[in-house]
């Protein structure tokens, strides 16, 4: 009897939640709001979802139920990680060290 | 076209990239090249899921149209959006990550063929769990995001709506989202479907209702982590390694912040949760209100005290923010250490509204961030400090968490404010902070109080020093 591929996904998803457990605690409290936007960003890799949906019609009928809720999660998507990594690329780049000439 | 297995390994390079980029925010020099990672990880997942469908026609385009609209309204929000609605801009992005999932599911029960999940009214059984949770903790997402926007914006009241029976409703309610997935998964009835989605919506809303504005920061941080579960849910729905690593990162990073938030605050996360907080406990308050001396001053007075210390220690609270007060507190401190006087900033774990907010707000006034403390760095340091200056804070200040027992912050951290030898308070009146009782640091023998809008008051003391 071979191993359900559901128990190895399911093992990736308990090891990550304890990556994400230690790396999130080594995350230094005052970049804690880049933190929330960059994992906003990260989580919109939802879209590869959204992009099998939109690609799911043939050439005759772009457009079905299915393919529109696609596109609509595509572009939401879309927001989300271009808004999310810009937002945090903006963020970190006024985090500055104290000038040491004077 | 790319074999499902070569796929698979490319998703899984992007969910390491994916932990890099959390990684590289430990500090702020390696935040920076975090982010590329994080950029890198997320054009590689978008790209192999184009090879893997491998499907170049008229679909394509409109896809690439949609990623193009969705990007560039994204880039716009990102470069336009002032620091101070930071908080704001994430709740809204949450809502966003909901939906998303909610649609991706939608469309994933409407034409399962498209993901290799079986036919329609036939969805393998472990998909259709693992959509169904998905969708409905995208809806919850979804909805309760919305209401933190609507309170962070004003736009609705961040006071919290209490009704009775509140409680017993809401678990009927998520009792009855367990009982239509069951449902649903035994009948593979589309009616039922849209039926969990819209009870899921509703709960969302209702979860968040009774929760008050200045207990934004855990919700938005629990909010960050019910998004990144409904990732992981359609995850595993499609079978992704990207999706379900990130989901598990995002959960558990927002799972973290909430728990930081509810000990910064020394509640429980239930307590947060059940809300109310803050709407019962102001009637007590104020009838037992007793007149007592306090020493105001002007900016001039301020500025002397400033000028003939050594070290001076800024506590910057809410209260900064609203006023848009960090850059005439940048240039006050400016001139104070042309004066060779020692200049620190205390931040509170829940000052602001979200997580690490005054650090975001100080860095954009260009103060360096190896002069800004977090509290148990720098709360020894008031005892020894000439002048500390409150600024847009209050409750965190309060001496009373440490010694009254019957105060409803008893036992949350404080910064030791009351130790420094003068304390200046900035603050537009004498009213309680949200909390709604009296800051003891008010009446005290050394506290000098300024009673003037933040920013117009720094101000005045710059021109003074």
């Amino acid at each position: 009897m071979e191993i359900d591929p559901l128990i190895f996904r399911l093992s990736i998803f308990i090891l990550s939640i304890f990556v994400g457990y230690y790396v999130v605690w080594s995350v230094t409290p005052s970049l804690h709001t880049p933190l929330m936007s960059v994992t906003n960003a990260i989580s919109s890799v939802i879209i590869v979802g959204a992009i099998i949906a939109g690609l799911s019609g043939n050439s005759d009928s772009v457009f079905n139920t299915s393919s529109v809720f696609g596109f609509l999660a595509i572009a939401l998507a879309a927001i989300n990680i271009f808004g999310g990594f810009l937002v945090t690329q903006r963020m970190l780049a006024m985090y500055k060290k104290k000038k040491k000439d004077k | 076209m790319i074999s499902l297995n070569l796929s698979a390994i490319f998703y899984l390079i992007s969910g390491v990239l994916f932990i890099l980029a959390l990684r590289g925010l430990s500090s702020p020099e390696t935040s920076r090249q975090g982010n590329l990672f994080g950029i890198l990880g997320m054009i590689i997942a978008i790209t192999v899921t184009f090879l893997l469908v491998g499907n170049f026609s008229t679909g394509f385009i409109f896809v690439l149209i949609f990623i193009l609209l969705g990007g560039s309204i994204g880039a716009f929000i990102a470069y336009r959006i002032p620091m101070t609605a930071m908080p704001e801009l994430v709740a809204g992005f949450h809502s966003l990550v909901g939906l998303a999932a909610v649609f991706v599911a939608i469309s994933a029960f409407l034409n399962p063929e498209a993901f290799n999940l079986g036919t329609k009214g036939n969805i393998k059984l472990g998909s259709l769990i693992e959509m169904s949770i998905g969708a409905a903790v995208g809806a919850i997402t979804f909805s309760g995001s919305i209401i933190a926007f609507l309170k962070l914006q004003g736009i609705m009241s961040g006071s919290p709506i209490v009704f009775k029976g509140q409680h017993p409703l809401n678990a009927l309610i998520l009792i009855s989202i367990i009982i239509l997935i069951y449902l649903l998964c035994a009948s593979q009835s589309s009616n039922l479907f849209w039926i969990l989605l819209a009870v899921s919506f509703l709960i969302g809303f209702l979860l968040i209702i009774p929760i008050g504005g200045a207990d934004m920061p855990v919700v938005i941080s629990m909010l960050n982590s019910y998004s990144g579960w409904a990732a992981a849910g359609i995850g595993f729905t499609l079978e992704n390694t990207a999706l379900i690593i990130t989901g598990a990162l995002v959960g558990s990073s927002g799972a973290i912040l909430s728990y930081i938030m509810c000990k910064g605050m020394n509640r429980s996360f239930f307590n947060v949760i059940l809300g109310g907080f803050g709407a019962t406990d102001s009637t007590s308050s104020s009838s037992n209100k007793e007149q007592r001396p306090v020493k105001s001053g002007n900016a001039d007075d301020a500025a002397f005290l400033m000028k003939n210390a050594s070290s001076v220690i800024i506590v910057p609270g809410y209260g900064m923010a609203v006023a848009q007060a960090q850059h005439a507190l940048r240039e006050m401190v400016d001139t104070l250490k042309k004066n060779d006087i020692k200049v620190s900033y205390a931040i509170h774990p829940v000052a602001g509204r979200m997580p690490g907010h005054m650090n975001v707000l100080l860095a954009e006034a260009n103060v360096p961030y190896d002069e800004v403390f977090e509290l148990e760095e720098i709360n020894n340091d008031f005892a020894n400090a000439d002048v500390a200056f409150v600024i847009g804070a209050n409750d965190v200040t309060n001496p009373v968490a440490k010694t009254d027992p019957q105060s409803p912050i008893y036992g949350m951290p404080v910064l030791d404010v009351e130790k420094c030898k003068s304390v200046l308070f900035v603050k537009r009146s004498l009213s309680p902070g949200y909390a709604g009782i009296d800051n003891d640091l008010f009446y005290k023998e050394n506290t000098l109080m300024l009673f003037a809008d933040a920013k117009k008051m720094t101000e005045d003391i710059t021109k003074n020093l």
